[in-house]
């Protein structure tokens, strides 16, 4: 029920996304204080709320304003001139679509990795147990549509593989494969290994060793258009720190 | 003599007004002309747009089927807990789709209350099926059908059915020749607007029933994944549902509703 | 017995009525009273549009009051005759026949026939926006008829018509009554379509019948004041002794009328107020009643004037002509003295 909420403030977030973000006015009524604006693939929302919330104890006077969503969403609407400080993308292409555009300022570093994993539910009625399971006729598998990271990187494992899949469907976001496998609609899905961790007990996450095929590197920017140029840098180092890479880390996320 | 309207409602009308084309007017600003055809022409393309108009249709006959009795069982027969149920109907129409969707997941899913049983005793599961579509759309519409219909209901003139019960109509009789005929606007209404409501879901069409190019991939899906990767295609996909509903409800408009 | 046998019982909040009702066949009973006496809803509690709360209602013996409104075999035409706006005229007479289990071209054959009965043949694809309020209430008389009713009932059939109109339309509908072989049960308020198109007429007030009879009877000796307003007749009620009829006059004493009629005990005694002679100085002559009082209005009645005077010792309304309130000065607040002849008078028992 948890992660319903979440998909459902996902939703409303990414909706809601291109009417705020005025950082402007914000910054004169309250006094002084500033307000630094991340736009973050929707898989970092938990570790960079964390990071987040260290970031504004060490800064007093400085807000860190979140919008998370699918990256090419979040790419979208920095390219349409969203005022965003930093940009965290789920794969290097949409970062690409930001930097192609000169809105980043300096080069991408990336400072994650994620792998996928198989997502089953936790009874796994469809007994998948290898990635080669998942070609199993009447076994119903949900991916991430090709156009959204996670759907890239799940058909470049099955490429690799040489396996041919017929997923049921296409979802949106890797929270769209999730909520589909929660329910038991889907007997498997492949999602990153840091949403089936966050997921905790509702799904179970399966390793296969193909996943090393399609790892799925995150880079982080500040941005050309910066209203927060400082800040912005200074939230990026807090990423590449060494505390940083711990929260990512102890999220499922793998070093680079 | 004509009159000049008062400028304290006509400069809140073209305001109004303004705020609902403008968005119009920029997609079509922007809006590939010179690729247009050929985008258009690309399969995928068309085939999201047969399924639009084939799951939007079909659930507007539902809403029909099921909605016109039930605005009946509103408008006309009292019962204890009316205010109520009137109060649950609408409930599509204030639950963000999304959580409709899951909402519908929960109760005709393959482990969902309803659904469970759907899948052991027929072996039929909805979610990722062109009748999954059918029923997110219909959840999301149904309440404008039956809002429509009963305010209709509720206006037409009841006597005009106790002048047919004294010709020796029966209740159905009354209701199919006389109180139908007489709400046919209001029924008319209510389809038009359920019909543009079902071509238009996204939300809950996209959690219940996930998203299939060919199976249940419709416009507004298609427009969304597009926005992903090609945001030129998401223009001219919702060019293409624009032009179509603009279409069909203008046809339908002087057709039905034009009398008024 | 064959015909309507009625008792309606209807309680709704303070509203009570309790009203008997029996129609023969082919007479026609016209339920007259003011507004708010319950008529309607007595007329559509036979139709079984309104729940009873108790008696009968018997049509050729068969109790129909547990029946609900479709099954009772009965015709009815509305106030504003509510002909089906979606339908032609033909189809709004074709729809009774139809839901009697006809075929679609015997009913439509019935309902052409019915349709040049009533002298609209021409009109028959005619949608009900399209006809004359005469017309229309023409069409609704034919859909009602073309059930083939035993109990026709008819709620405020000419109210709905503006005068001309009404006085065409009254006619018409007087020679449709007259060729319906079973009851029909009327209401109006007004007492000159009761009169025209009623064998009877049942005046109902606060939901109880107060009078019943043939309209001329109604006509010649109201009961009620309501009644002897309707038909212009000035009324008074009292005890008779011999030619002396005593009326109660608002001193205790009463004030005693003398008359023609000789009767014993409780009576009505009328007069109308064209046999009402209003003088200046106190006349004499032969043998007729006199008193002084008060005017209290005056007012123009058709080719005559009304003059309303208030005693004590009594009320009374008299038509005189316009010469004769120019010469007498009578304006409000002038003291007159009302004689009327004992030979206008009219006694019967209470």
């Amino acid at each position: 029920m948890k992660r319903t909420l979440a998909i459902a403030v996902a939703a409303s977030t990414l909706l809601a996304s291109a009417a705020c973000g005025d950082t402007g006015d914000d910054e004169k009524a309250s006094g002084g204080s500033r307000t630094l604006n991340v736009f973050a693939a929707a898989s970092l929302t938990e570790t960079f709320g964390a990071l987040g919330k260290s970031f504004e104890s060490s800064h007093p006077g400085v807000k860190v304003r979140f919008n998370f969503g699918g990256s090419s969403a979040l790419a979208a609407q920095i390219n349409q001139g969203a005022p965003a400080d930093v940009f965290a993308a789920a794969s290097p292409a949409t970062m690409k679509t930001v930097t192609d555009a000169k809105g980043a300022a300096g080069t991408p570093t990336t400072f994650v990795k994620n792998r996928l994993v198989i997502a089953v539910p936790p009874s796994d009625p469809g007994k998948v147990a290898k990635f080669a399971d998942l070609a199993e006729p009447g076994l119903k598998v949900v991916l991430c549509a090709t156009p959204v990271p996670c759907g890239a990187a799940a058909q470049k494992a099955l490429a690799a593989a040489g396996l041919k899949v017929k997923p049921a469907s296409q979802e949106q976001d890797v929270k769209g494969v999730l909520t589909k496998v929660e329910l038991g609609e889907a007997d498997a899905g492949l999602v990153y290994r840091t949403d089936a961790k966050a997921a905790g007990a509702k799904v179970k996450g399966i390793e296969f060793p193909e996943s090393a095929k399609a790892i799925n590197a995150y880079p982080i920017a500040t941005l050309a258009r910066a209203p927060q140029p400082d800040l912005a840098k200074q939230f990026v180092d807090l990423v590449l720190s060494a505390p940083g890479r711990t929260v990512l880390t102890q999220a499922g996320f793998e070093a680079p | 003599m004509i009159r000049r309207p008062p400028a304290v409602l006509l400069l809140p009308a073209l305001v109004g007004l303004a705020f609902l084309v403008l968005p119009l007017g920029g997609l079509l600003a922007r809006a590939p002309w010179s690729t247009l055809g050929t985008r258009l022409a690309e399969p995928q393309v068309l085939e999201a747009l047969r399924l639009s108009l084939v799951t939007a249709t079909l659930a507007t006959a539902l809403c029909l089927l099921f909605g016109v009795p039930l605005a009946w069982l509103l408008a006309r027969v009292p019962f204890p807990g009316a205010r109520l149920l009137r109060a649950l109907v609408t409930v599509p129409l204030v639950l963000p789709p999304v959580v409709g969707g899951v909402a519908l997941l929960l109760a005709l899913g393959r482990r969902g209350l309803v659904g469970q049983w759907l899948d052991a005793w027929f072996g039929l599961t909805l979610p990722f099926t062109t009748a999954g579509v059918v029923l997110a759309e219909t959840f999301v519409a149904m309440p404008f059908l039956v809002i429509s219909v009963e305010g209709a209901l509720r206006g037409a003139d009841q006597r005009f059915e106790e002048a047919a019960a004294t010709l020796g109509a029966s209740r159905w009789t009354v209701f199919r020749r006389v109180t139908l005929p007489l709400v046919a606007p209001g029924v008319a209404a209510g389809a038009v607007l359920c019909w543009a409501r079902a071509l238009g879901e996204f939300g809950a069409t996209i959690t219940f029933a996930g998203n299939f190019p060919g199976r249940t991939q419709t416009m507004p899906l298609a427009v969304y994944l597009a926005l992903e990767t090609d945001p030129q295609a998401a223009i001219v996909l919702s060019l293409v549902l624009l032009a179509v509903s603009v279409l069909v409800l203008a046809a339908l408009r002087d057709r039905w509703i034009g009398a008024g | 017995m064959s015909g309507l046998d009625a008792r309606l019982v209807v309680r709704r909040g303070a509203f009570d009525l309790d009203l008997e009702l029996a129609a023969a066949p082919g007479e026609v009973v016209a339920l007259l009273g003011p507004n708010g006496a319950g008529k309607s809803t007595a007329l559509r509690a036979l139709a079984g549009l309104v729940p009873t709360a108790g008696g009968h209602v018997r049509v050729d013996g068969a109790e129909l009051r547990p029946l609900p409104p479709e099954r009772r075999g009965i015709g009815m035409v509305f106030q504003d005759y509510l002909l089906f706006p979606h339908l032609s005229a033909l189809d709004n007479v074709a729809f009774g026949p139809r839901c009697q289990g006809r075929r679609k071209g015997e009913a439509r054959r019935a309902a052409a026939a019915w349709l040049d009965r009533v002298g609209l043949a021409d009109r028959a694809s005619d949608r009900p926006r399209a006809l004359s309020g005469g017309q229309a209430q023409r069409v609704a008389l034919a859909r009602a008829l073309a059930v083939e009713p035993r109990l026709l009932l008819l709620d405020e059939p000419l109210a709905a018509l503006d005068a001309h109109t009404r006085l065409e339309v009254r006619a018409a509908l007087r020679r449709h009554l007259a060729g319906f072989g079973g009851a029909a049960v009327l209401v109006t308020h007004d007492p000159l379509d009761a009169m025209v198109l009623a064998d009877r007429i049942v005046v109902v007030e606060d939901g109880r019948l107060v009078q019943q009879g043939a309209p001329a009877e109604i006509a010649r000796r109201p009961r009620t004041d309501y009644v002897a307003r309707l038909v212009g007749l000035n009324l008074y009620r009292g005890r008779a002794a011999g030619r002396s009829v005593t009326v109660a006059d608002g001193t205790g004493d009463g004030h005693v009328l003398d008359t023609l009629d000789s009767l014993e005990g409780e009576v009505f005694l009328a007069f109308s107020p064209a046999a009402v002679a209003l003088h200046r100085s106190r006349p004499d002559g032969s043998p007729r009643n006199v008193w002084q009082a008060t005017v209290s209005a005056v007012e123009r009645h058709g080719d005559r004037v009304r003059v309303t005077v208030s005693g004590p010792p009594l009320d009374a309304a008299a038509d005189v002509t316009a010469g004769a309130v120019a010469e007498l000065q009578l304006a409000e607040g002038a003291r007159v003295w009302v004689a009327v002849k004992a030979a206008e008078t009219h006694v019967y028992p209470a």
